[in-house]
């Protein structure tokens, strides 16, 4: 009797995207169980902050979605602790902003070798392309990952593979090499039509990318937080602040954030007890976190400030109520600043 | 059945859906698991991370400013491995 051959699995990393959705269906339609993961950095784009200006949320988890339209488990893994290090100390340094792009790729292809070992999978999927991004989708950064991450021949590009040397799951037949891909550079269109061809008429593709380290304005931020700080460090309450209200350092030892609108006051009066912080009393306002050691004078600068951003700008006067993190408050009453005694070096 | 509590407010997501998912992995089939969140994206991420596990969303919906999702874990997993 003919033996059935064994079903072989794979693991394909999944971002929410166009690329790694096509990868991951590519392999499936193979006959390949595929499952796939999605990595929880504390950077990512595809989190939830914009539900915090908008209660009414709505807008999707593209990761989550992508999986349901193709039918496959998503394993969402928490990985903010181990990150760090990538963050901090990145082997082949930083892009544009502090977007440690390859090492990112090396570390998450590793964390999915882990899993694949762990869970008796054959071999690793992603939507890489080369030549797509200038630090970590380049033909010699291809084997740098594969060799970093200790996936070496099991991990399977498929949108590219014809472009790369037989890997171990072409040799092996668990994939067609001649049903892979030979996709390159820039261009989106050869994805494009590859989504049609398979029928995929809704997906999502992130124009700024799919990570805030690649962002200018919240990177700026985060190298201030560092430099305040004198050292390199965070915490997932330090990332998501930064993604939140505006942020102003009006002088070296005192940063102030804030809020944009109610939901954002919402949301950062979940860290009061943290913070020094102001509540405008006599108009509607936003909440200020104050970050740093504050003299009298320097309270009276940041109500100043925050008065400006509430509806007593135009004001006489402005009164709140400051709020130590251990309980003691103080009322104050300030006149608001001008518009043009707000200089534009204090915004991060 | 027992009833189960996760309380992840303040967290943003994915993290509510990430404490969900490892905490099934914890419990029975049959079980039930309510989640208080404050992220409104829960109340889509939730039920979307149900539906690819097979898991029923008996309840969800808003209360005293916050959000709940209650959610009964799967007889068996809808994925079958050779």
């Amino acid at each position: 009797m003919e033996k059935t051959p064994k079903l072989r699995k794979a693991v394909a990393l999944i971002s929410g995207g166009l690329d790694s959705m096509l990868a991951a269906r590519v392999v499936k339609d193979q006959g390949v169980h595929v499952e796939g993961l999605n990595f929880f950095t504390g950077f990512c784009v595809e989190g939830h902050t914009h539900a915090i200006r908008n209660r009414k949320g709505g807008k999707r988890n593209n990761a989550l979605w992508v999986a349901e339209q193709l039918g496959i488990r998503l394993h969402i893994i928490d990985v903010i602790e181990e990150y760090k290090d990538v963050v901090i100390n990145p082997r082949h340094g930083y892009g544009a902003n502090l977007n440690p792009c390859l090492d990112c790729k090396s570390f998450m292809v590793g964390k999915a070798r882990e899993w694949m070992e762990h869970n008796g999978f054959d071999f690793i999927v992603t939507g890489e392309v080369v030549g797509q991004r200038p630090m970590s989708q380049r033909r010699d950064t291809f084997p740098v990952i594969a060799r970093e991450s200790g996936a070496n021949d099991r991990l399977l590009r498929p949108l590219c593979a014809k472009l790369q040397p037989p890997t171990l799951p072409e040799r092996k037949g668990w994939v067609d090499r001649e049903g892979l891909y030979r996709f390159s550079g820039r261009s989106r269109k050869p994805q494009i039509r590859l989504a049609e061809t398979l029928k995929i008429d809704e997906f999502s593709q992130p124009a700024g990318g799919c990570c805030f380290l690649t962002d200018e304005s919240y990177t700026a931020k985060m190298k201030d937080m560092w430099q305040a700080r004198g050292e390199k460090s965070y915490d997932l309450d330090d990332i998501m602040l930064l993604k939140v209200g505006r942020h102003l350092r009006p002088v070296a030892h005192f940063k102030m954030i804030i809020a944009r609108d109610e939901g954002e006051t919402n949301y950062l009066l979940g860290y009061r007890n943290r913070f020094h912080h102001l509540v405008m009393t006599s108009h509607g306002g936003p909440l200020t976190l104050l970050e740093g050691q504050l003299s009298d004078d320097d309270l009276s600068l940041a109500a100043k400030i925050a008065a400006r951003f509430g509806q007593g700008r135009d004001a006489a006067e402005v009164s709140f109520l400051a709020v130590t993190p251990d309980g003691p408050e103080k009322r104050l009453s300030v006149a608001p600043l001008k518009p043009n005694q707000i200089s534009d070096t204090w915004y991060l | 059945m027992s009833l189960h509590h996760l309380d992840v407010r303040n967290l943003l997501c994915p993290m509510p859906v990430i404490r969900t998912q490892n905490q099934v992995a914890d419990l029975a089939p049959g079980d039930e698991l309510e989640v208080l969140c404050t992220d409104p994206g829960a109340l889509t991420d939730i039920p979307a991370w149900c539906r690819i596990e097979g898991h029923e969303v008996v309840q969800s919906g808003e209360r005293n400013g916050e959000f709940f999702v209650r959610l009964k874990v799967a007889q068996s997993s809808v994925f079958h491995v050779r």
